[in-house]
């Protein structure tokens, strides 16, 4: 059977035209340079070899961080744009939900959007007519199909643009990202819609950030990366994967932050005034550093379960803080403390060696503190970090606020503060689906 | 070529209802409707015939009443500009379409032309309606000629629409361009003075160098002078330029076409 698109080493190279604003057709002409400027002077490589294919029937999704060319790749399939290098083959007739509307004219209602729009895609008269009470239907525009489109909101622009593409009912359907056009209750009647051609045998290729979307509905996936096709294959697989390179992404981007957080704050020996009171302070999330340095941090290092040093963790997963120390006195009189704020500047957590009733009797020279999680039950988000020695009587040693920047990720995007070890139960008349259910609606 | 060729058959369906969008989106909203195609042209003949007959008469032998002369070469010259001032911007405007829709780019520009065909069409009644009482009858064996008249005019005007919107989209500064020098072309065609005077006739070479005298002569002799035609010659060789001229810029809107969505 043949595929229903076929990539074959895809390459789309946009060209940048230098010098933009001067290039006026004076100039051109005056420099006899007319048809030198239309000519590329600069590219930009937004797919590089590429290939993939999409059997008929199934539903294919494309996963990527933004400019990793998944756009482009799906204008390249619905033929808006031509490759530079390779081939695309696509077998049936398509339709893109690319920009939903376009092409609308405000001015006139929404029953000639629908016609002309409709003759745009592709149809003719006769089938739009056919047609034209369930478009209407599905976009629930009973009440204003003959008012102009100008006095639509956007979501009911978007609808109306939705019910027209997915009415034109094509061989292959497209999708960029259109999902989130409507409400909720919108949104499930998309999803039921795309169902319906799944079952209708119909290909569906899939550009989306909702990797959850990815997981529950593709037969395949495929990550592209700045132009380049990643991997691709079982969609649980290939999603991981994605997932693991933000993580790392986002850990670069943590070491960054943190590093630059240490930088900024006071070099050792600065004259930094000690903030007058620091309970008020404890509730104005900015970084700083301050204290006498008799015993300073010289380190902040976040471990992970496997021990290794990292910014990201996985909620409910073990962190162990750890505090390198060195004392340039002896002294007994140490409190150890720590501090976990949310992006609000929500203190989430915070204790220390003497509210623990903890007492040193000595410390000198360097030494570690750490401080160590079983499991880190925060929701999916980023924190920061105070880090602290100080006198039992508060005066502070060395105090680091806010300088430690890790993230929390989580499957589970719950909300609040804190994730309580929690299962549900329930009386065995209420039931619930697999979550990977495709027929469910 | 060929293929194209056939493609924009194709397409009619999708050109006829957006010209039909083009014209109602026009006068939506406005009381009068479409009658402003109707009234436009009537208020400007009236101030013409004011003008060339009360403040400054012209007594040319043989174009008498100068207004409704002039009218003749003025409302299929009205065609003409603002087909091509509106086909340049054509593809800029419909930049959402050539980008996010699989969609026949050439068809903007054409769209361009015909509506403003209509426009041109609608206000004919008008132009008819005062040639009958100042007692100018066409000739009804001239009139046979009109409709080729106005063909020769469809595909030269969407030859340079399609040139124009094309280039456009490079190079924004023709739009601007574009007024002046339409304005300058206005005044070198016969249009509002006749073109047998004796000094357009000193430079005839160069007045037949300009395609558009051809139209114009063509339309007043059609509709305004007594007898035939006779003009004809020049009108069919202005048609075969057109034709050629045309597949020269669609063959330019072809080469430029893959462009279009990476640079509107």
């Amino acid at each position: 059977m043949t595929p229903a698109i076929e990539l074959t080493n895809v390459t789309k190279i946009y060209r940048r035209y230098t010098g933009r604003q001067f290039s006026t057709l004076k100039s051109a002409l005056l420099q006899r340079s007319l048809m030198r400027d239309l000519q590329p002077s600069e590219t930009f490589p937004a797919l590089t070899d590429v290939s993939f294919t999409v059997p008929k029937g199934s539903t294919y999704g494309v996963i990527g961080r933004n400019g990793s060319g998944k756009s482009t790749a799906l204008k390249l399939v619905a033929g808006i744009t031509k490759p530079t290098g390779g081939v695309v083959r696509v077998d049936g007739r398509i339709s893109a939900l690319i920009e939903l509307g376009a092409g609308f004219h405000p001015e006139i209602s929404g029953r000639e959007n629908v016609f002309i729009n409709g003759i745009m895609l592709g149809l003719t008269k006769r089938q739009i007519q056919e047609r034209f009470d369930e478009i209407v239907e599905f976009a629930e525009l009973r009440e204003f199909i003959d008012a102009p489109v100008k006095t639509y909101s956007s979501g009911m622009y978007m609808r109306l643009g939705f019910a027209v593409a997915i009415h034109v009912d094509p061989d292959v359907l497209l999708v960029d990202e259109v999902l989130a056009v409507g409400d909720e209750g919108f949104t499930h009647k998309c999803l039921d819609k795309f169902s319906e051609f799944r079952r209708r045998g119909k290909t569906i290729l899939l550009v989306t950030h909702s990797l959850n979307l990815v997981e529950r509905f593709c037969d395949e996936a495929l990550w592209l990366d700045a132009g380049r096709a990643q991997t691709h294959g079982d969609p649980k697989r290939v999603v991981g994967a994605y997932l693991t390179a933000v993580e790392q992404g986002e850990e670069q981007l943590m070491v960054e932050t943190t590093a630059r957080a240490v930088e900024s704050a006071a070099p050792p020996g600065a004259d930094v005034p000690q903030p007058q009171d620091l309970t008020t302070n404890m509730f104005q999330a900015t970084e700083g550093r301050w204290g006498s340095r008799e015993i300073e941090i010289t380190d902040v290092v976040l471990r992970d379960a496997a021990g290794q040093p990292s910014h990201v963790f996985h909620s409910g997963e073990p962190l162990s803080i750890v505090l390198r120390l060195r004392a340039k006195q002896p002294t007994d009189d140490v409190v150890f403390g720590i501090g976990v704020f949310n992006a609000e500047g929500v203190c989430c957590y915070g204790t220390n060696t003497f509210i623990e009733e903890m007492n040193p009797a000595a410390l000198n020279g360097d030494a570690e503190a750490t401080f160590a999680i079983d499991a880190l039950d925060l929701v999916e988000g980023t924190y920061k970090l105070d880090a602290a020695v100080h006198k039992r009587d508060g005066y502070p040693y060395d105090y680091h606020r806010l300088l430690y920047t890790f993230r929390v990720k989580s499957r589970t995007h719950d909300v609040g503060i804190y994730r309580p070890r929690h299962k549900w139960t329930f009386s065995s008349n209420v039931q619930f689906l697999q979550r990977d259910d495709r027929s469910g609606s | 070529m060929r293929s194209n060729l056939e493609n924009l058959i194709r397409y009619r369906g999708l050109i006829a209802s957006l010209v039909a969008r083009e014209l109602k989106a026009r006068y939506r909203g406005s009381v009068l409707g479409f009658a402003w195609s109707l009234i436009n042209p009537l208020l400007l003949l009236i101030i013409y015939s004011f003008v060339f007959t009360t403040i400054m008469p012209n007594e040319t032998e043989g174009v008498k009443p100068y207004a409704v002369f002039m009218f003749c070469g003025i409302l299929p010259w009205n065609w003409f500009a603002t087909s091509l001032s509106d086909a340049a911007g054509s593809l800029i405007a419909g930049g959402n379409l050539i980008k996010k829709v699989l969609f026949p780019a050439e068809v903007l520009p054409l769209v361009s032309v015909l509506a403003n065909m209509v426009h041109f069409f609608l206000a004919l009644p008008i132009l008819i309606a005062f040639l009958l009482v100042s007692g100018r009858y066409p000739d009804p064996l001239d009139l046979v000629w009109f409709p080729i008249a106005v063909l020769v005019q469809l595909v030269f005007s969407s030859a340079l629409a399609l040139m124009l919107a094309a280039l456009t989209v490079h190079f924004r500064d023709i739009r601007d361009i574009l007024a002046n020098v339409l304005m300058l072309w206005f005044f070198s065609t016969p249009i509002i003075y006749p073109w047998f005077q004796a000094n357009v006739q000193r430079f005839r070479w160069l007045f037949n160098l300009n395609p558009f005298t051809h139209l114009a002569v063509s339309y007043q002799e059609i509709l305004f002078f007594n007898g035939p035609l006779g003009h004809w010659k020049w009108l069919l060789a202005l048609g075969a330029f057109s034709i050629v001229l045309f597949l020269a810029c669609y063959w330019l809107f072809d080469r430029l076409r893959d462009s279009f969505a990476e640079v509107v």
